[in-house]
């Protein structure tokens, strides 16, 4: 007879499923108007939430009969994921509301995806990763497609939704490879049963590649990136601003408990794969994106080259590698949010338009967009002091620590590399004469948005110990016991 | 007094200024210009001014580092916000202020649109410059070396007066930052040997000979492209053509130092054997520097480019005397990157005050300006026989004392520099012929007028310097001497250290074979 799982651990999630379901429910009987009172209300739910996460939820528990993890890893992680989400939905309101695609079953199913990004933070068996890996995936492969009346959009909801399947097909292929050979699917277990040293059976290793071929689908490295540029360019922005961050994280959270976890004692198995995703994304994200002319392939290109050198701190498989790599994400959710927030806001006569061209001369036009937009480049590059310089100071330092020498060189190269681009952004706005002026006035919260993201980055030099001590506690706990 | 964090207030007092302009200047666009204009001004003055008090509060009898402040930065990882000054950065910090002070008088006309932003990016690359040469903390020292890039970027790409401006400006930027990030990397494993990134306990490390030798190439990457040396050089005549004068004077004048200064402070004090290993490596690239580049000067045709060149022999001096760690050697090599600070930054504004007149660096376009501009003709020429290195002038005691040093170490070093001296002499005199004398035919060269006052004022504080840094030397070489003493006993102490270990082991194996 099974007892009745703990519920307190997984309180965040079961609150903002039933709030989700809730504001369904609202929104239908509401009906016309009701998105910008449900986004309100979505958003305020994402708050309590995280609540939740930081205040109610014990420190570290196992519920579910061994589905369910909470510990300050996921605490922490959760914590990004919650609140980039609440970012993407404020920014996401006047542009739903101007494109005419304001139906209130957008907030609701970012509160759905949002769920299932905290499942997949949690989990604790290759089961439950799946469950909330596509629940997470089923409901951004419908808001990219949300604009249904386009082709771009309607083409970037197939085209992820297709490769997206076959990566979850091809991450529970190796789920079930691991289960056949190793006998359980549970992490505490597996983790178990590979301590001590002993050999792991070619089965298991095939499956672990397999798990990893899916996962790295989900946060976009090579040589599973493939769909990144399309979707990115084709969904809605503010949808592409969501993607660019919150699945991230909530994929490579996962991506790092599934390696620390159940096979931890088997990192000689699985670094070089991790190192050769990081090679290569670095590379990619660095050379693919200098010939690009549309801001968001751009971005998308950008997010490839950030996973790479996030990347870099896994492939050093110690405490300093993970705790690298929340700091980098950390800063990364608030670069990223800040230069989609611009992005949103550049309309010329009420057309959106996603040209790199068209920034020509905005620190002319706007200087204090053009302004933030130069923090945010700069920090991307990851030129010092800006917050940036930071994420990859640590991560190339877990890699150095970890004698992984060629590795940080060509991370460091092709940092120089990546910098071009960003570069050319600051050079097209400050340096070229201004051809369309980007309409005004900005959204009162695209301004509040680009203001905290835009001081974060650019003060976090000053005073950087909470994120660096919190990501440092919360490595700890990963790898405690 | 001594309570005040002095240094802090000198690295954080531009960016405070810089603050006030982006936030407070409003109105036509007059108005701000001369807001800001006049804000820089106080600001760069007053910095200047508070910095003074390191020359007279400095003890001139140790080689501890002074006016010294720690707080606590990233404690979890040992990264602490150091700043303090030795006898070998003190007077960099010093050129720094004042040369920003004289850039910014000298824009005062010259930079007539946005000129808000042109003020916040000096301020904010004064702070880098500042803060760089007073970090104790290897982080803290990344972070400004690395942050000078940003407003140079931008200086050069919006101010810039030729077509080229944006080429030149991504290589400068793109060049320096591969450098730098390989120190990065060489950063990091030092951190990571050594647990800490303070620099006083670095200088105290022992690395492995193995490890010496990549740290020492990673810095080299860095340092080498700042300075420049031959063959990362390319970068410097791009920059000083496509920059405005200002610009160029603050690059020529501080930011090639700061190679230097991280030879000084980072390659030859913690890495000796491996300095020792590639000092002929810096020999030839340095001599080639001095010999093809004052060759390359004697072809231009465009005075900034001239000046560019003769800037890299010059540093091809301060390399080689650098490296031959002896007395003199270095001794002249930090003079020498002080008297060119000031003399490399007085001769582009020389060009600045024609080309703020004529519009062009031609060389071919000038001629004859003795005749209508008489002021002009003497500063110009004392500055150039400040670079060709005239005793009396600054420039000879910084290359004397490089090739005295270098005349120690190996003659045949010593010769081919010293053959230098004589190139330059050349480059410097036919432009200044070409320029200044012969007759005055051009008809808009006739209506050019003479210096003006505030051009008079901007330069008479260099001139002022050059004659003093010539004529009674030992104010500067006093501050260095204990310094520079001090590092080259480490550096033997610590050679002698590695020599010791080598002969231990030949011993015990000749014992062990004795044995057998």
């Amino acid at each position: 007879m099974l007892a009745f799982p703990d519920l307190m651990p997984a309180l965040p999630e079961i609150f903002l499923a039933l709030s989700g379901m809730a504001l369904l429910i609202f929104g239908v009987f509401r009906g016309e108007g009701a998105t910008r009172l449900v986004s309100y209300l979505a958003v305020l739910s994402l708050v309590v939430a995280g609540f939740l996460v930081l205040r109610v939820v014990p420190a570290q528990a196992v519920t579910f009969s061994g589905l369910f993890v909470v510990d300050g890893f996921a605490a922490f992680m959760k914590l990004l994921v919650l609140l980039s989400t609440a970012l993407a939905v404020i920014m996401s309101l006047g542009f739903i509301e101007r494109e005419q695609m304001a139906r209130f079953e957008y907030p609701v199913l970012f509160l759905f995806a949002t769920v299932g990004m905290l499942m997949m933070i949690s989990a604790n068996d290759l089961m439950s990763l799946y469950v909330g890996l596509e629940l997470q995936s089923l409901s951004l492969y419908v808001v990219a497609a949300f604009r249904r009346d386009t082709v771009r959009s309607s083409e970037a909801g197939l085209k992820y939704f297709v490769l997206g399947a076959l990566s979850s097909g091809m991450l529970l292929y190796g789920a079930s490879l691991v289960y056949g050979f190793a006998g359980t699917t549970s992490f505490e277990h597996l983790a178990e049963l590979f301590a001590g040293g002993q050999e792991p059976s070619i089965g298991v290793i095939i499956g672990i590649v397999f798990v990893s071929a899916g996962i790295a689908f989900k946060i976009s490295a090579v040589p599973f990136h493939m769909w990144t540029p399309d979707v990115y360019e084709g969904a809605p922005t503010p949808v592409t601003a969501f993607f660019a961050v919150a699945p991230k994280i909530a994929a490579i959270a996962m991506f790092i408990r599934v390696l620390v976890g159940p096979f931890g004692d088997l990192v000689a198995q699985w670094q070089q794969i991790v190192v050769v995703m990081a090679v290569l994304s670095m590379a990619l994200g660095s050379f693919a994106a200098i010939n690009q002319s549309n801001i968001k392939r751009l971005m998308a290109y950008s997010s490839i080259g950030h996973i790479g050198y996030a990347l870099v701190g896994l492939a050093a498989g110690s405490q300093e590698g993970v705790a690298g790599i929340m700091i980098y994400m950390a800063i990364y959710i608030a670069m990223n949010v800040g230069t989609f927030a611009i992005i949103l806001c550049m309309r010329v006569n009420g057309r959106m338009v996603e040209g790199i061209q068209d920034l020509a001369g905005l620190s002319k036009t706007h200087p204090m967009m053009a302004l933030a937009l130069v923090i945010f480049m700069f920090s991307m590059a990851g030129i010092p002091p800006l917050a940036g310089f930071w994420g990859k100071f640590y991560v190339f330092m877990a890699a150095v620590n970890a004698e992984l020498y060629t590795l940080a060189v060509i991370g460091v190269l092709t940092s120089a590399v990546a910098a071009y681009y960003y570069l050319r952004i600051i050079k097209i706005m400050y340096f070229d004469e201004p051809a369309e002026v980007l309409d005004r006035p900005i959204d009162r919260d695209m301004g509040m948005v680009l203001t905290a993201t835009g001081l974060f980055t650019l003060l976090f030099i000053f005073y950087p110990a909470p994120v660096v001590d919190a990501a440092s506690r919360a490595a700890a706990t990963l790898f405690a016991g | 007094m001594a309570e005040w964090p002095i240094l802090s207030i000198i690295t954080f007092l531009p960016l405070l200024g810089a603050a006030l302009i982006l936030v407070l200047a409003r109105g036509p666009a007059e108005v701000v210009a001369r807001n800001a204009r006049w804000t820089a001004l106080w600001t760069t003055l007053f910095t200047f001014l508070i910095s003074l008090y390191l020359w007279f509060g400095f003890d001139r009898t140790t080689a501890e580092f002074q006016f010294v402040e720690r707080v606590d930065w990233f404690p979890a990882f040992n990264i602490a916000y150091h700043m303090g000054v030795d006898g070998i950065s003190m007077m960099f910090v010093l050129l720094s202020t004042l040369l920003t002070l004289i850039c910014v008088l000298a824009s005062w006309d010259s930079v007539k649109v946005r000129v808000k932003e042109y003020m916040v990016a000096f301020l904010v690359l004064e702070t880098m410059m500042v803060g760089m040469f007073c970090a104790l903390d290897y982080v803290l020292f990344y972070v400004f070396f690395e942050g000078v890039l940003i407003p140079m970027f931008i200086i050069i790409g919006i101010w810039g007066s030729g077509d080229r401006r944006i080429y030149a400006a991504f290589k400068l930027f793109l060049y320096t930052l591969a450098g730098s990030l390989l120190m990065l990397v060489a950063l990091l494993a030092m951190y990571i040997q050594a647990g800490t990134t303070d620099i006083p306990t670095l200088l105290a490390t022992e690395f492995s000979y193995d490890m010496q030798f990549w740290l020492w190439l990673a810095l080299f990457a860095s340092f080498a492209v700042k300075i420049p040396m031959w063959p990362v050089h390319t970068w410097l005549p791009d920059a000083h053509v496509e920059a405005p004068t200002a610009g160029s004077v603050i690059l020529a004048g501080v930011l090639l130092k700061m190679g230097g200064y991280g030879f000084l402070r980072f390659s030859i004090p913690m890495l000796p054997e491996a300095t020792e290993y590639f000092t002929p490596l810096i020999y030839v690239l340095s001599i080639v520097a001095i010999i093809y580049t004052s060759l390359v000067a004697l072809a231009q045709e465009d005075m900034k480019k001239l000046i560019a060149y003769s800037s890299i022999a010059h540093m091809g001096f301060v390399t080689i005397g650098m490296f031959t760690i002896t007395t003199q050697g270095l001794q002249g090599s930090i003079f020498q990157m002080l008297s060119h600070g000031i003399v490399s930054g007085a001769l582009f504004l020389c060009v600045g005050v024609v080309y703020d007149r004529l519009h062009t660096r031609e060389i071919a376009r000038y001629g004859g300006l003795v005749n209508n501009m008489p002021k002009y003709a003497l500063v110009f020429m004392l500055f150039t026989l400040a670079s060709v290195g005239l005793p009396g002038t600054s420039g000879f005691v910084g290359e004397f004392l490089s090739l005295v040093g270098a005349f120690r170490a190996n003659t045949w070093v010593g010769t081919l520099a010293a053959t230098g001296l004589i190139l330059g002499a050349t480059y410097m005199l036919y432009l200044y012929r070409r320029v200044i004398f012969g007759k005055l035919v051009k008809e808009d060269l006739k209506a050019l007028r003479d210096l003006s006052p505030r051009e008079v004022l901007v330069f008479a504080p260099l001139i002022a310097i050059v004659f003093w840094m010539g004529i009674y030397p030992s104010s500067f070489i006093d501050v260095m001497e204990v310094s520079v003493e001090n590092l080259i006993q480490n550096y033997e102490i610590a050679l002698d250290r590695g020599a010791v270990d080598v002969d231990v082991v030949d011993a015990a194996a000749t014992v062990d074979q004795a044995a057998r």
